[in-house]
């Protein structure tokens, strides 16, 4: 039975595009049949951060309005055979999207694939609702940064009241916390919101920590998910996330901080 | 933090972490917003009321004023309060 997942947040900027590229990727990669979503409706950007913004032709909105059927609006994922990346439009506003519409195409990529990722904009307003509606779990993004951790508990709620699996009173969204741009260092100075912290706050399980990171940019920059990048500590807190997320029983990474050279060569931790 | 810790740092006047801050004022602004979210006051309320009084009103003589019902909202449970202040001889009809 295929799985609807959304990446959700709230807040703008924490990750949730990032997340969306490299945690369909690692689907993908595991070998599921995987298909990512975006329902930023008028600010696309999952294909920028896919490299696949030169090969849009169709949109989500040109399939909901019957105009091109959705394997033609379907983009393959340069890096994984299995991938497969449903474009927002960039030209119409975010009213285009309506939940008949956005059920019919779920129920058709039902058909064919094992994993539904859904990058859902920031904000609780309707692109995000769509995104979240028919989820069956949700990675909620979050930063160590009180208004990010204010916007995730409003959203948790909203899963909570007013999903598709609330509404109908069947069995309720799967939660899972995804802390990103986390900064051990900062964490023991005092400075930054422990995952424990967070976690105490939001109480849902944790899925996984991403360390803050200069890939996460350098990915960004050329088109390329994170997760994809060599020897980069992104890549393996989302392969982390991914093998969790299968059900894997995975050690925490990235949440202590990392021993200095002299520390090292003196045989600390 | 521990008690020493709490006390060290009191002794240095050190001001409390940024962090700890940011999880106090989380924590508070938090359950705010969640007794506010979904039925702050659920619709039965004034109903369950009614039918209360009935039946209370079949065996003893109470005021309406004398007779309140309360939901108070806390972090993991609520509470259903039930407050009937009977008069100081109590009239039982039976």
């Amino acid at each position: 039975m295929a799985k609807v997942i959304v990446i959700t947040s709230g807040k703008g900027g924490v990750g949730k595009t990032t997340t969306s590229a490299s945690f369909s990727s690692g689907l993908a990669l595991r070998g599921n049949k995987t298909v990512v979503i975006d329902f930023d409706v008028g600010l696309r950007n999952l294909d920028l951060i896919m490299g696949c913004e030169r090969r849009v032709v169709y949109d989500i909105i040109n399939v909901i309005n019957g105009e091109v059927s959705l394997k033609q609006a379907l983009i393959k994922d340069k890096n994984c055979d299995n991938l497969f990346i449903l474009p927002a439009s960039q030209t119409r506003d975010k009213d285009a999207l309506n939940l008949e519409g956005v059920a019919r195409i779920l129920e058709e990529l039902k058909q064919s694939f094992d994993f539904i990722v859904c990058d859902s904009p920031a904000g609780i307003e309707s692109g995000a609702f769509m995104a979240m509606y028919f989820a069956d779990e949700a990675l909620v993004v979050t930063n160590p940064e009180v208004s990010s951790v204010r916007d995730s508990d409003r959203i948790l709620g909203i899963l909570a009241a007013k999903s598709r699996r609330a509404v109908e009173g069947l069995e309720p969204v799967r939660e899972h916390l995804l802390v990103t741009r986390y900064d051990p260092k900062r964490v023991n100075a005092g400075e930054m919101l422990s995952v424990t912290d967070i976690q105490e706050i939001l109480r849902i399980p944790l899925l996984g920590v991403i360390p803050e990171s200069e890939s996460v940019l350098k990915a960004s920059n050329s088109g390329t998910p994170a997760i994809h990048l060599d020897k980069s500590d992104v890549a393996d807190a989302y392969r982390d996330v991914v093998g969790r997320f299968m059900g894997e029983d995975l050690p925490m990474r990235f949440v202590a901080e990392k021993a200095g050279f002299l520390k090292r060569l003196l045989g600390g931790r | 933090m521990s008690m020493i810790a709490g006390l060290i740092d009191y002794l240095r006047g050190n001001e409390k972490k940024t962090a700890v801050v940011a999880k106090e004022r989380l924590q508070i602004i938090l359950a705010h917003e969640r007794a506010g979210r979904g039925t702050a006051t659920p619709d039965y309320l004034p109903a369950l009321q009614e039918e209360l009084m009935a039946v209370i009103a079949k065996y003893i003589h109470v005021d309406r004023d004398s007779f309140k019902v309360q939901l108070e909202k806390h972090d993991q449970y609520d509470v259903l309060e039930l407050n009937i202040t009977l008069p100081d001889k109590v009239n039982s009809r039976r």
